[in-house]
């Protein structure tokens, strides 16, 4: 039996070739209606990447137009519609279903050791009600152009002749989806845990994914319950939102907001677990600080209902209400400086490898931290009476959503990649593309915090000419930041047709999704894996290229196999 | 939140250990497991709903304590009645609902299907007497802010039964005719469990009915004892004007507002604007002010009758599985899930009847 104790666990996980899942069937339906979680996700990956690239082709646009301080090629009408669906696609159609739906989908299941999410059907709904509010929701803003905004604020939306009833029901589609989402992480999470797995032994990416699903399912009501409500307003004229008839276009901003902060967080929480995978991993050196990292992100998740008065410091509310939300505002700070030190931490006499995940989370944690400062200067009521509605706070939330998010998102799907698709890309080429994102970003975006201070107000299609040279500056960097996400996107097609073959655990991690082969088999493990510590780097070692990290040490007995 | 509940799952794996247990998810353990991931499920989704009805009970309380005196005035033209009525015809549906949970869990096949029958018949019977509620106020043009006519300022309205009521119910009329048809195929061919699910739907599609007349006969009940209380006084109020048929109706209070108001206000003032002098709720009702209440009226009962319509789709396909007898000691999750689907209806409508019908 000694003999036995000295095998590598690997070895246990290994999986036939043939039941990959990728390929384990075959044609157009085997994937259009799977129920596997893998797919699933994958097919998000493909869906949430090809609204990035609308939308991020609209924000080209969008740039280049503003090179000039008068008109260039599109009239002020065409230039609301195209921030209108720039913004409106990357919120509802990319940053939000980014990381829980596809990453999350793929990885949550797989890090839990279990076969699948709680509700494989209302997965795949879920998938499809996706599909169907971006076809409507598109074909909606394109039909003759929304030019709202993607708050949809009252009265202008209630009075312009833009399709904002279609619109408000795709939203109100895809929110279904993200509530089903959510609900399914809850649900998997909570009741199919492997035996040995506590909570406190859970992956980061776990807890953060957690806590965005409660928002998820917590807020999103509000959102549709709202949209559904302008509607009416639309259709019906039920007055709510409009002072005519005793209503308050105040009251829309609120029940928006409710929603529409909490999606904040959505946005930025699985992106933060993502970091605490990638810093800790790349590293190998155990996350420091575990439980407050956990309870941080739970506490963003609560604190984050609290505070969406401050999107509205300029509409009118009470003093005292304002300096209530204001104060709770600054709340959040702590949790997300919490993460902030304890990723620092992490790095501090760790075995450091730049690998194009570790750069991306390098990149994350910069910028994350300009966002995340930058915006106690828009928490504060004096000077954000001075900022309200300028680029200073268009920079903040790119800094927040694409700095934070983006990246976070890439520097995911860079690590998860050989686990996804069971190839290794090219790490020169990653990094390359990680430089071009990383000053390309702050070229953009550095400048429009310089020029919201100075006055420049966001949206506006024209401008005076002092601000033309920032303009300039901005949009050779979005050029870049652009090129750079090209280069990114290159790298993973280039390492599908010829990368070399991932191993189960290239990278040395410790989390249960590593143990079963790159792909994973389509049902994840044979047998119920062994539970270790998340991030416990110790017992691993590694072979070669070929083979990555395995386990040399077998703390516990043979898993028992099970038939399946 | 059932979506599991039978999972064929494309890469049959896993089914041979579970064997015995049909509807066990292949990617679950064992029954329990299944079940309490079911359960969790359905109460997150509850809590959704919740949630997504929460908005309009903030935009209740917020429009209510901004404009207490459009509350006020416009709650009269709601009949608590027949609210009353309905009230009672939920509470009855969650028993039999609850009922047929027990029954399912007993693996009473016939009990459950009968259960599961006297659901959606009270049900329909709700939806029935939702209707007569909803076209009177569309005659009246007691209609969202927008489009509400002042009550004050209306012309003549004919009496008798809404036209919009013919709309509504073709619907159902079209149902009762088909699952006739398909009831009648059933038992001739002596097919006993196409029958079992014919039947109850055809039950069903009739207590929509039911409700219809049901809510007629309170309405015309109603009317006529209004009538003959004010029948001496209409004579001599010609002069009167205003003032003392909205204080009548202010100091009533209670009263629902149709047909008593209408004969009132069409003796005294058929087509004479408001004059100067006119009472303040006259001035309540000017300019649309009271349409807010009856946006917020459409919009949480809208919801709600759209839940209940909801909550009739997956109780018919619970019979339908109920009469394939699926459920027993061990599976009877998707019941659960939808009696607690079933309870929280109920429950909002608790809440939207006193806040709705009775606070004056």
């Amino acid at each position: 039996m000694s003999a036995v104790a000295t095998e590598p666990t690997h070895s246990h996980y290994e999986s036939n070739e043939a039941d990959n899942f990728l390929i384990n069937s075959k044609g157009v339906l085997s994937w259009a209606l799977t129920l596997d979680h893998k797919r699933i996700g994958l097919m998000y990956l493909v869906g949430v990447m090809s609204a990035f690239f609308v939308a991020g082709i609209l924000a080209l646009v969008l740039r280049t137009e503003l090179m000039t301080p008068d008109q260039w090629f599109l009239t002020t009408q065409q230039y609301n519609q195209v921030f209108t669906l720039h913004g409106a696609i990357m919120v509802f159609l990319f940053i939000i279903p980014s990381v829980p739906a596809a990453l999350g989908n793929f990885l949550v299941p797989v890090m839990l050791g279990a076969k699948d999410v709680a509700f494989p059907r209302l997965n795949l709904g879920s998938f499809y009600l996706w599909v169907a509010g971006a076809i409507f929701f598109l074909s909606a803003m394109l039909y003759t152009g929304l030019d709202t905004g993607w708050t949809f604020y009252t009265p202008y939306s209630t009075q312009t002749r833009g399709p904002v009833v279609a619109a408000t029901m795709g939203v109100f589609i895809l929110g279904f989806s993200s509530i089903f989402t959510g609900l399914n992480f809850i649900v998997t999470i909570n009741t199919m845990r492997p035996p040995g797995m506590t909570w406190f032994k859970m992956p980061l990416f776990l807890w953060a994914t957690y806590a965005t699903a409660i928002i998820q399912v917590l807020a999103t009501p509000v959102l549709g319950i709202t949209v559904l409500l302008l509607a009416a307003e639309r259709v019906f004229h039920i007055g709510i939102f409009d002072p005519a008839y005793n209503g308050d276009p105040v009251v829309f901003q609120h029940f928006f907001w409710f929603y529409s902060h909490p999606a904040v967080y959505i946005m930025i929480l699985p992106a933060m677990g993502i970091i605490s995978e990638v810093m800790s991993v790349h590293c190998h050196k155990s996350i420091f600080g575990y439980r407050f990292i956990a309870y941080s992100s739970i506490a963003i998740a609560l604190f984050g209902f609290l505070v969406w008065g401050h999107h509205m410091f300029t509409s009118g509310m009470a003093e005292v209400t304002t300096i209530v939300f204001s104060a709770l505002t600054f709340t959040v700070s702590i949790p997300s400086a919490i993460k902030v030190f304890n990723w620092l931490a992490t790095m501090y006499k760790g075995t450091v490898q730049l690998t194009t995940p570790m750069c991306y989370a390098l990149s994350f944690i910069f910028l994350f931290t300009i966002g995340g400062l930058t915006g106690l200067w828009l928490g504060a009521l004096s000077t954000d009476r001075h900022l309200h509605d300028t680029y200073f706070v268009v920079a903040h939330f790119h800094y927040v959503m694409v700095g934070g998010t983006l990246v976070g998102f890439l520097s995911g799907v860079f690590h998860w990649w050989p686990k996804m698709t069971g190839k290794m890309f090219s790490e020169f080429w990653g990094i390359v593309s990680c430089w071009f994102v990383f000053v390309g970003f702050n070229l953009t975006f550095l400048p429009q915090f310089v020029m919201g201070s100075r006055g420049m107000p966001r949206r506006y299609a024209r401008y005076v000419e002092e601000f033309q040279d920032l303009h300039q500056m901005s949009t050779v960097g979005a050029y870049l930041l652009g090129l750079g996400l090209f280069v990114a996107l290159g790298v993973l097609l280039h390492s599908l047709r010829s990368g070399k073959k991932a191993p189960a655990n290239p990278w040395g991690a410790a989390t249960l999704e590593w143990q079963c082969s790159s792909p994973p088999p389509f049902y994840n493990f044979q047998s119920p894996p062994t539970v270790n510590e998340p991030y416990d780097y110790l017992p691993l070692v590694y072979r070669d290229a070929d083979r990555g990290w395995e386990y040399v040490q077998q703390t516990t007995p043979a898993p028992k196999p099970v038939h399946v | 939140m059932t979506s599991h509940a039978h999972d064929s799952h494309d890469a049959g794996h896993g089914h041979g250990e579970h064997g015995h247990n049909p509807f066990l998810a292949h990617h679950f353990d064992d029954p329990e497991q299944q079940f309490d991931s079911g359960k969790l499920g359905i109460w997150l989704f509850l809590v959704t709903e919740v949630l997504f009805f929460s908005g309009m009970f903030c935009a209740y309380a917020l429009y209510r304590s901004l404009h207490p005196e459009v509350f006020t005035f416009a709650s009269q033209y709601l009949n608590e009645t027949l609210g009353a009525f309905n009230t009672g015809v939920l509470l009855f549906s969650s028993l039999s609902m609850a009922w047929g949970v027990r029954c399912a869990q007993l693996r009473q096949r016939t009990g459950l299907v009968i259960c599961l029958a006297i659901t959606l018949g009270c049900a329909a019977m709700f939806l029935g007497v939702k209707a007569i509620e909803y076209t009177h106020k569309w005659d009246l043009g007691l209609l969202p802010a927008g489009e509400y006519i002042s009550q004050f300022l209306q012309p003549a309205h004919h009496a008798g039964i809404s036209p919009w009521l013919y709309y509504l119910s073709a619907v159902p009329a079209l149902c009762v005719l088909g699952f006739a048809a398909w009831y009648v195929v059933a038992v001739t061919t002596g097919q006993k469990r196409t029958a079992e699910v014919a039947g109850p739907l055809l039950v069903t599609a009739l207590c929509y009915f039911l409700g219809v007349f049901v809510g007629i006969a309170f309405q015309n009940a109603e009317a006529a004892s209004k009538a003959a209380e004010h029948g001496v006084a209409e004579h001599g109020v010609a002069e009167h004007g205003v003032a003392e048929h909205a204080s009548v109706a202010h100091d009533e209070g209670h009263d629902h507002a149709g047909d008593e108001r209408d004969d009132v206000m069409l003796v005294s003032h058929s087509d004479v604007p408001v004059v100067p002098g006119a009472p303040e709720l006259a001035a309540v009702d000017q300019a649309g002010g009271a349409g807010v209440f009856f946006s917020i009226y459409y919009c949480m009962t809208g919801v709600h009758a759209v839940h209940i319509l909801g909550g009739m789709a997956v109780l018919a396909w619970l019979l339908v599985r109920a009469t394939k007898d699926h459920f027993n000691e061990e599976y009877f999750g998707p019941v659960d899930y939808v009696g607690l689907y079933w309870h929280l209806v109920d429950l909002i409508w608790i809440y939207l009847f006193p806040l709705l019908y009775l606070i004056k």
